[in-house]
């Protein structure tokens, strides 16, 4: 039976691994291979590489730090932010990217999907959608949560999994950063349409947060989350024995 | 020495450093000579099978990889380098491999719901040994490996050597002679995977 994965997030920039709450407040938190290294080795079941910079020195820091995590460990890599064109996949496939996860850049053309999937398959291509409430439905945020596109969530994801993205990273702005647990509402209205893995994100501050999540919500795949890990709240093997005493499968 | 074969698909560098890590020597070439004085070889490969099959048959590669095969050396097909082994596939058309394994390659879709099974595979799952082979010597059965395929090894009950669970058996190695294929990816299996790949490099 395929396992129920658990992925810290990295978010690098200027070469080192930061996390901001709520998106605002970035502070940083340490070496992003070493971090990489650690959590390979605590039975971390993939990583995301999260490029936060927007200089051309920090994008080849960035690809400097790729290169090395790919030599040193050996789980899948999903590397994401400034993924504008099919170059950019290029780029970071060729320092050693297992995935590439696409968020702002497929909002301003949608058409990045469909022709990234032609080229490197669908299972190279991971739809990162930072989302949150507004009027009662919940609609896609653009430039890191920052602005409303008005594109209704659901929608965009049905129309992410036709071009051919072949997993959803669900972020839900509402609960990112707050640790009361991760979005089950909105995370269940995305799994109903769901037809590829989706990874929750988003909300997680502790161990029974996991376990909820993975309950209430069998189609989940995979919980996502950065600050947690990287301050020591929750640790990667207690969360997996707890999760396996919980019933829930995972790879120990 | 290992050598990875080049031909045009997907993106080697994980390999290359998988190898590097292990402490094997390993030249990542599509150059005829360097292959056949290889302890090994490698045939990797992500995407579509047709493409794939195409460049290998275009560039001189299958007949390469059946001179070396018939030598008696070594050979590791991983995912889709794997599913080339097999005498044909099924996924999108009709298409020749290089038939070292009996049985041909086709759709998980047509095995399960994929209301519940979502297609591509993707992630860790476990093995189970259907023979032993010495490409396990150094793992348990139940350890478990990376898959993100969408098509799966069919009819090659005299070749399997592991499966998967994932709505049935899936074929997850399979080996003939000293010909070897993975489905899932031992490069990006963690340290499971690190043994997979030591005891394929101890093999002459």
């Amino acid at each position: 039976m395929i396992t129920k994965r658990i992925i810290p997030c990295l978010d690098v920039r200027d070469g080192r691994v930061v996390k901001g709450v709520n998106f605002l407040g970035i502070k940083d938190v340490s070496s992003p291979v070493e971090l990489a290294k650690f959590y390979s080795d605590s039975g971390a079941d993939e990583l995301v590489f999260y490029d936060i910079t927007a200089s051309a020195e920090g994008r080849a820091l960035f690809t400097d730090i790729l290169v090395e995590a790919a030599r040193t460990v050996f789980i899948p890599l999903t590397v994401g932010g400034g993924i504008n064109t099919v170059d950019d996949f290029d780029r970071v496939l060729k320092c050693g990217a297992d995935k590439v996860s696409v968020n702002s850049g497929a909002i301003r053309n949608p058409d990045l999907i469909s022709a990234a999937a032609q080229r490197y398959g669908d299972q190279c291509v991971v739809l990162s959608v930072d989302a949150k409430r507004v009027d009662g439905s919940f609609h896609v945020f653009a430039k890191g949560g920052r602005e409303d596109t008005g594109i209704d969530a659901i929608e965009w994801i049905k129309r992410g999994q036709q071009s051919g993205a072949g997993e959803i990273v669900l972020n839900s702005i509402d609960t990112d950063g707050v640790k009361n647990g991760f979005d089950l509402e909105m995370l269940g209205a995305v799994c109903d349409i769901a037809e590829v893995p989706v990874i929750a994100s988003g909300g997680a501050g502790c161990i029974d947060h996991f376990t909820e999540l993975f309950k209430a919500l069998p189609k989940v795949d995979a919980g996502l989350a950065a600050s947690i890990f990287h301050f020591g709240e929750v640790e990667i093997k207690q969360l997996k024995k707890e999760l396996d005493k919980n019933g829930i499968n995972v790879r120990i | 020495m290992t050598a990875v074969i080049d031909y045009g698909v997907g993106n080697l560098f994980s390999l290359k450093s998988s190898f590097a890590y292990i402490g094997e020597e390993v030249v990542v070439t599509n150059d005829k000579d360097v292959i056949m004085s290889a302890d090994r070889i490698v045939l990797p490969g992500v995407g579509a099978f047709g493409d794939a099959a195409k460049k290998l048959f275009e560039s001189g590669m299958a007949d390469v990889l059946k001179e070396a095969a018939a030598k008696g050396k070594p050979i590791l097909g991983i995912c889709l380098g794997m599913q080339l082994l097999f005498e044909k596939s099924y996924e999108y058309g009709e298409h020749q491999g290089l038939g070292f394994i009996k049985g041909s390659v086709k759709p998980i879709a047509d095995r399960v719901d994929t209301s519940v099974y979502k297609i591509p595979q993707i992630g860790w799952n476990a093995l189970r040994f259907t023979k032993p082979s010495p490409l396990f010597k150094y793992i348990n059965e139940g350890d478990h490996v990376y898959f993100v395929h969408s098509y799966y090894g069919d009819d090659c009950e005299e070749s399997l050597l592991a499966t998967t669970e994932y709505g049935f058996d899936v074929t997850a190695a399979v080996s003939s002679g000293t010909v070897y294929g993975t489905q899932f990816h031992p490069e990006k299996s963690g340290d499971v995977g690190m043994k997979i790949l030591k005891a394929f490099c101890e093999m002459k």
